[in-house]
């Protein structure tokens, strides 16, 4: 047996087809012991550490991280003897394409829709003896696999022809890949048996030849994204908060100079010597007060029933590596500034490195949405799904403004509220982001209304 | 989130604390020798690394599924150990530990999530039925059986036979389930219900199924339920025992309800993290089974570190021999799914079995 073991991606829960590669947890050259964990990969059902099933050195990473990848396609292959000299003597190992449903991969089992079925046996395979035994009610003789095959697509494209509809025949992960290059299948000739379109019929059409390139063929100045995880459930989320909840937005510009002072303050403050004190850490408690006031912005209308929490979850809205996120702190109005202050922190920061959970984003009841950081002065957010408000914070300026009666240079900053108006009527909308404004104009209102 | 209030006022019958500690109970209390604690933390490690083994191997792609049991160790080993011989149990899907107290090799349960097997073993052989994946289900089967081995004349004294079944928080929310109390309540069953309380039914929490703590609804159906910590083999052990030896001297069901943690995901195809947060997972490590009887062996200086050691180099062992085992495992005879569909062979089924044996024979190299 040779010392080359490939690993093909398994089926890793129940009837998948395909999984994303998440994290590559080894390289190239490692030396890996069994079942150490060696590739993070997300499925429709789950993102899971797959270990590793040999002891050996790796010696050959096929796919990269990001990449999604059949059920029974190579993804590493290891060197299971490294103590035995180079491996450039040993010859290549039988190429081992990922198997299509139905198909017998390289391991010999057959690919299905549900895990994998039993290895092909020997009997698909054996010749009939010259004289069988007799059998006492005679059955049909087991055609060949491929016979099968050819009868099935020849069956499949008189059927097509007599209905006059369909002529295309390609297996559905064809079809797929078809569609993800642009490819046309009425285009092309099948070269399969029986006349099916294969992924290498699709793949050469997909590829165009060298000399076809000219500054006019289209799609060199577009880029194709193929959207996906995070940016989907946005995508999703976006859409049905915007398409069920009636928004109104309103705005407030809101002279902001004593809390800029209060962040200084309290930055020099012993017990906030260990957590970030920020403009936007006092916004998040202004709006907790103002959901004290105002308990009503902290619901779910759900058609027959407008659900008021007594607790607030907090959402922040965090632009991360993955994409916009909204983790939520959660029992927000129970905590104390110091705790606020660290909960933000570590909120941001988990979500920064990636390691926000789905735990850490559900549940949320009123969301926060910071675009002063992109320098942006205000913005009409769209509600998180399940909630009735967003608060949009906008960048603070130095700015002329008439302060006690004088024109002076003041911190301003802009203020957006979006609301569900279905349950939120504008009266509360307008005094609960009045109140927040309050609590940011002067800070000593926060004393007035613990 | 999942520790709920009642969970911490709750009384919970408890013989080893989290920190390793023994405490006594007046109505459960068991008096083991240096031995028997020994060997009882060599079955809880050998389980949990059946379990590792069995996901990893999962995860390689070399079984279709698996439940892991990963948390509830002593509730299956102190349950498992508690039952006799004669003793019949009624597994779920995932009562590893029991079956390996009951002496089942972990591969015969392999073959079932590879495939390799035409869907089980022999109950009768080691008194361990087969796996049952329809929740709750099993519970009538074990009442039935527990209903008849009583019109057997085989309970009623110290030496009778008593009935376990197995069965999840999630499903005491099921029909079945709630037909098995009435039935084995009506009938005074010799029938002990082992509920695993692990606090999520996939990824419903307990307390959206019930508003009183599961033991509790016994009490409604007319027969004695009791709370004991599920991380706790001893505790576990002791309330077990005691449930099957009021069953078997004929004073009818009791439900047990091991309150414990499945700090692993439902099956491989589930992802907990998607609906319960990481800080409920880390509250529970700190009572984890397994720790708690090591510090216990410590503390009492009947097990040292080179005890520990031959432990865990005996797990080792196993998990190579499984997972060799696996690997190796022969596909079935397809002669074999004749045999145990009816306990008499029908002449039908017979006739069918040699069609299939002559045509399989009609093959070059004879045989299947």
């Amino acid at each position: 047996m040779s010392r080359l073991r490939e690993f093909t991606l398994p089926d890793l829960g129940e009837g998948l087809t395909e999984g994303e590669i998440l994290q590559w947890l080894v390289s190239v050259g490692d030396e890996v012991t069994l079942n150490q964990p060696i590739v993070e990969v997300e499925t429709a059902k789950a993102a899971v550490e797959v270990p590793s099933p040999y002891a050996g050195v790796v010696t050959q990473l096929h796919h990269q991280a990001g990449d999604v990848v059949d059920v029974g396609s190579v993804i590493i292959t290891f060197d299971t003897d490294p103590g035995a000299g180079p491996l450039d003597l040993i010859p290549e190992p039988p190429k081992a394409e990922g198997a299509l449903i139905g198909e017998v991969g390289a391991n010999g089992r057959t690919a299905t829709l549900v895990g994998y079925g039993p290895k092909s046996g020997p009997a698909k395979r054996r010749a009939r003896t010259d004289n069988p035994a007799p059998v006492v009610a005679e059955p049909p003789p087991p055609p060949p696999a491929t016979a099968a095959r050819v009868s099935a697509a020849a069956v499949g494209q008189a059927a097509a022809q007599t209905m006059g509809a369909v002529t295309v025949l390609a297996k559905p992960p064809v079809r797929k890949l078809a569609k993800e290059r642009g490819v046309d299948l009425t285009s092309l000739h099948g070269t399969g048996t029986g006349g099916v379109i294969t992924r290498e019929d699709v793949e050469s059409a997909g590829s165009p030849a060298p000399q076809a390139v000219s500054a006019l063929t289209p799609g060199t100045r577009e880029r194709r994204i193929p959207v996906k995880g995070v940016r989907k459930m946005t995508a999703q989320a976006m859409v049905s908060s915007a398409f069920t909840a009636p928004h109104v937005t309103e705005f407030i510009t809101v002279d902001v100079t004593p809390t800029m002072e209060l962040v200084q303050r309290l930055k020099s403050l012993p017990e906030f010597a260990d957590v970030k004190v920020t403009s936007l850490l006092l916004v998040a408690k202004a709006l907790l007060l103002a959901v004290k006031r105002n308990p009503e912005i902290n619901s779910t209308f759900t058609g027959d029933e407008i659900v008021v929490k007594d607790y607030v979850h907090l959402g922040i809205a965090a632009a991360t590596p993955r994409g916009l996120l909204v983790p939520n702190i959660k029992d927000a109005d129970q905590l104390t500034l110091v705790e606020l202050a660290a909960a933000l922190q570590d909120l941001v920061t988990t979500a920064r490195e990636g390691r926000t959970s789905p735990a850490d984003m559900q549940h949320g009841t009123i969301t926060i949405t910071n675009v002063g950081t992109f320098g942006v002065d205000t913005g009409t957010p769209i509600i998180n799904p399940g909630e009735s408000a967003i608060l949009c914070f906008g960048a603070v300026r130095p700015t002329p403004w008439v302060h006690e009666g004088e024109i002076a240079i003041r911190q301003v900053t802009q203020l957006a509220l979006s609301f569900d108006h279905r349950n939120v009527d504008g009266a509360l909308g307008s005094k609960f982001l009045a109140d927040i404004a309050r609590v940011l104009a002067d800070p000593a209102t926060t004393l007035a209304w613990s | 989130m999942t520790v709920t209030p009642e969970a911490t006022t709750t009384p919970l019958v408890q013989l080893l604390t989290p920190e390793g500690e023994r405490l006594h109970h007046p109505d459960y209390d068991v008096d083991l020798t240096d031995d028997d604690y020994r060997s009882f933390y060599r079955d809880l490690v050998l389980v949990r690394r059946i379990d590792v083994e069995a996901t990893a191997l999962q995860r390689q792609g070399e079984l279709g599924l698996w439940a892991s049991l990963l948390g509830q160790e002593a509730a299956q080993v102190g349950s498992g150990r508690a039952l006799r011989p004669q003793d019949f149990a009624f597994p779920t899907y995932r009562e590893h530990g029991v079956a390996w107290c009951k002496g089942v090799d972990p591969l015969t349960l392999l073959a079932l999530f590879r495939g390799a097997s035409n869907g089980g073993w022999d109950p009768q052989e080691k008194r361990f039925n087969l796996y049952t994946i329809v929740i709750g289900s099993q519970t009538l089967h074990a009442t039935g059986y527990a209903m008849g081995i009583q019109k057997d004349g085989a309970v009623g004294d110290s030496d009778g036979e008593a009935v376990i079944a197995y069965f999840g928080d999630g499903a005491s929310s099921q029909g079945d389930v709630n037909e098995a109390f009435v039935w084995s309540a009506a009938y005074n069953a010799p029938i002990v219900f082992f509920c695993q309380n692990n606090q999520w039914g996939i990824s419903t929490p307990t307390s959206t199924q019930s508003r009183i703590p599961l033991y509790k609804r016994a009490e409604g159906f007319g027969f004695p339920g009791v709370r004991v910590d599920g991380n706790d083999v001893l505790a576990s052990y002791a309330v077990t025992r005691a449930a099957l030896d009021a069953a078997r001297t004929g004073q009818g069901p009791t439900l047990v309800e091991a309150f414990t943690y499945r700090m692993g995901a439902h099956t491989t195809s589930d992802d907990p993290t998607r609906y319960r947060l990481s800080s409920d997972l880390e509250a529970w490590k700190l009572k984890d089974p397994l720790e708690r009887m090591r510090s216990f062996l410590f503390k009492q200086q009947i097990g040292d570190s080179s005890f520990i050691d031959s432990v865990d180099a005996d797990a080792d062992e196993l998990a190579a021999r499984i997972r060799k085992g696996c690997l190796e495992m022969p596909d079935p005879d397809p002669l074999s799914m004749f045999d145990d569909v009816y306990a008499d062979q029908t002449v039908l089924l017979e006739e069918q079995r040699e069609e299939l044996g002559t045509y399989l024979a009609g093959f070059a190299g004879g045989g299947h």
